[in-house]
């Protein structure tokens, strides 16, 4: 599958494997396109060449309706802001797509929501609205809504971060018991490689729109590849340069004349 | 130098040309879901609140102030003549005709049309748009054919309201500070003012403007670049192409309605 944006070429033909009922994560530096993907899958854009198939349907041949059907059946998606809608409480998030998609009476629905708001540890914070919570607290929310349809796979765009230690603890063992618990397919896109390692069955390297490496947490830990090497260590300089391609320093401070005149 | 004007204004046609059809496809979408608020009657009436009740009394305010000086502008002329009877159908005449929908319009603009695309423009920016997509729900339906809907309806009612209450404030005027008899007032107003020509004319124009305003305010707010600074930008655009759409359509409704 290929996808281009302008003339940056963000995907270059990539093939990717996602196992039902196991958690797989997508790793790569910013700026590699990982959320482009969730929504390459998600059908939101739609790629130059190749396919997308989800729950062996090709997402983008399917007309909007059945696109709609597909996503109500199969997909749930966790943005990384979080994308409550600000004028509904905690409680309406959750129960919206319900409200939306069902039939149930409200009865039905105010049990359901709660069950999903148990789960991640926010039952008593149903009544505040979405600009009271913390951003770890919206992001659980925004999870209980996702699992609200208990699709068969739900997408984490960034799901850690700009977490403190505490609500990414929550957030990755919320993560790891949904899918063990509910035998649902998680995708992951993190850069957070600790995290992301913790918890995932399968990991996709991605950089400059190629799979750089892919593989257990295990085999990408004694990678040979310097590049994943360089990546999960978190090293400063190495393959991927600290410095963005600029003229030699002793050229650019010479200039410097210039900019007094 | 000229080859590189003429780019620029080729260019920027061609950008205009192109959003003007990107409107237009838009607009068709918004039209197509229209149906959905049969299912769903209360967004509409949430929306008609926000877009409607909201923008009440600074339509209440406007009316009045310009029905009043409007009587004052008018007896001015009209007492040289000895004509000041006639003040009623200065007034009234300017008011439905022209002042009432091009005011209201102008006001929708600046008042509910802004704070549409800045509402669309935040949604679209906290993905709350994309978040809505991906959970099935289709944001044209959800948010904005309701929004749509809710200023096509509010706008002409808005309108009559503005008319009324600045007839009113002519009528204060007219005989409480400048001694025109009330029936004198009343009467040339029932017997020179005709339904169709003038009343029913200038509801049409409010349709036109409410239809025209509402339209880009949505766009604008779909269509804004999800930044901060995208944002005020798109916000500005509604207001300042929709008091222009509504200017231009105002003397191009004239000249069709009211020329001889």
């Amino acid at each position: 599958m290929s996808f281009s944006r302008g003339n940056r070429l963000i995907f270059d033909n990539i093939n990717m494997d996602i196992e039902r009922g196991k958690v797989t994560a997508i790793m790569g530096p910013s700026g590699t396109g990982k959320t482009t993907l969730l929504k390459l899958i998600g059908g939101q854009l739609k790629p130059d060449s190749g396919t997308v198939l989800v729950d062996g349907e090709n997402v983008h041949k399917l007309s909007q309706s059945a696109l709609y059907k597909l996503r109500r059946r199969t997909m749930g998606m966790l943005f990384q802001s979080g994308a409550l809608l600000t004028d509904l409480s905690v409680f309406d998030n959750v129960a919206f797509p319900l409200r939306e998609h069902t039939k149930l009476p409200e009865s039905a629905i105010y049990r359901l929501v709660l069950i999903k708001l148990e789960a991640v540890g926010l039952r008593g914070a149903r009544d505040l609205m979405p600009a009271e919570l913390s951003g770890g607290m919206a992001r659980r929310v925004a999870l209980a809504r996702a699992i609200a349809l208990d699709p068969q796979m739900i997408m984490f765009d960034e799901p850690f971060t700009g977490q403190d230690p505490i609500s990414m603890g929550v957030l990755v063992k919320l993560i790891d018991s949904m899918n063990h618990a509910l035998g649902m397919t998680s995708v992951v896109v993190s850069h957070d490689v600790e995290e992301t390692a913790s918890i995932a069955d399968y990991i996709y390297v991605i950089s400059n729109g190629k799979v750089e490496q892919s593989g257990t947490p295990v085999e990408l830990k004694h990678s040979s590849s310097p590049w994943v090497q360089q990546f999960l260590g978190g090293l400063a300089d190495g393959p991927v340069p600290f410095h963005f391609a600029a003229d030699p320093l002793m050229d650019d401070l010479m200039k410097v004349e210039k900019h007094d005149r | 130098m000229i080859a590189d004007k003429l780019q620029a204004i080729g260019h920027s046609t061609f950008n205009w040309i192109s959003r003007v059809g990107k409107a237009s496809l838009f607009l068709w979408q918004v039209l197509l879901s229209l149906p959905y608020m049969m299912q769903r009657p209360m967004l509409l009436v949430r929306q008609l609140y926000y877009v409607g009740v909201q923008t009440l009394l600074i339509i209440l305010v406007a009316g009045l102030f310009v029905g009043m000086v409007l009587a004052l502008q008018a007896y001015i002329v009209l007492v040289d003549f000895g004509a000041e009877d006639s003040i009623s159908l200065m007034v009234s005449l300017s008011i439905l005709r022209e002042l009432g929908p091009v005011f209201t319009g102008l006001l929708f603009a600046g008042r509910a049309g802004s704070a549409l695309t800045a509402e669309i423009g935040l949604m679209k920016s906290t993905e709350q748009l994309s978040g809505m997509e991906m959970m099935a729900v289709d944001p044209m339906k959800y948010i904005i054919a309701p929004r749509f809907l809710a200023g096509v309806i509010a706008v002409p009612l808005l309108t009559s309201i503005f008319m009324a209450i600045a007839i009113m404030g002519g009528y204060f005027v007219a005989t409480d500070m400048l001694g025109i008899y009330e029936g004198v007032f009343w009467s040339q107003m029932t017997n020179n003012v005709d339904f169709f020509t003038d009343v029913m004319n200038g509801m049409i124009k409010s349709l036109v403007f409410g239809f025209v305003v509402v339209w880009i305010a949505v766009f604008e707010g779909y269509d804004c670049v999800p930044t901060s600074e995208g944002l005020g930008q798109a916000t500005t655009r509604t207001v300042v192409h929709g008091s222009l759409a509504v200017l231009g359509l105002d003397f191009i409704l004239t000249a069709l309605m009211f020329s001889v």
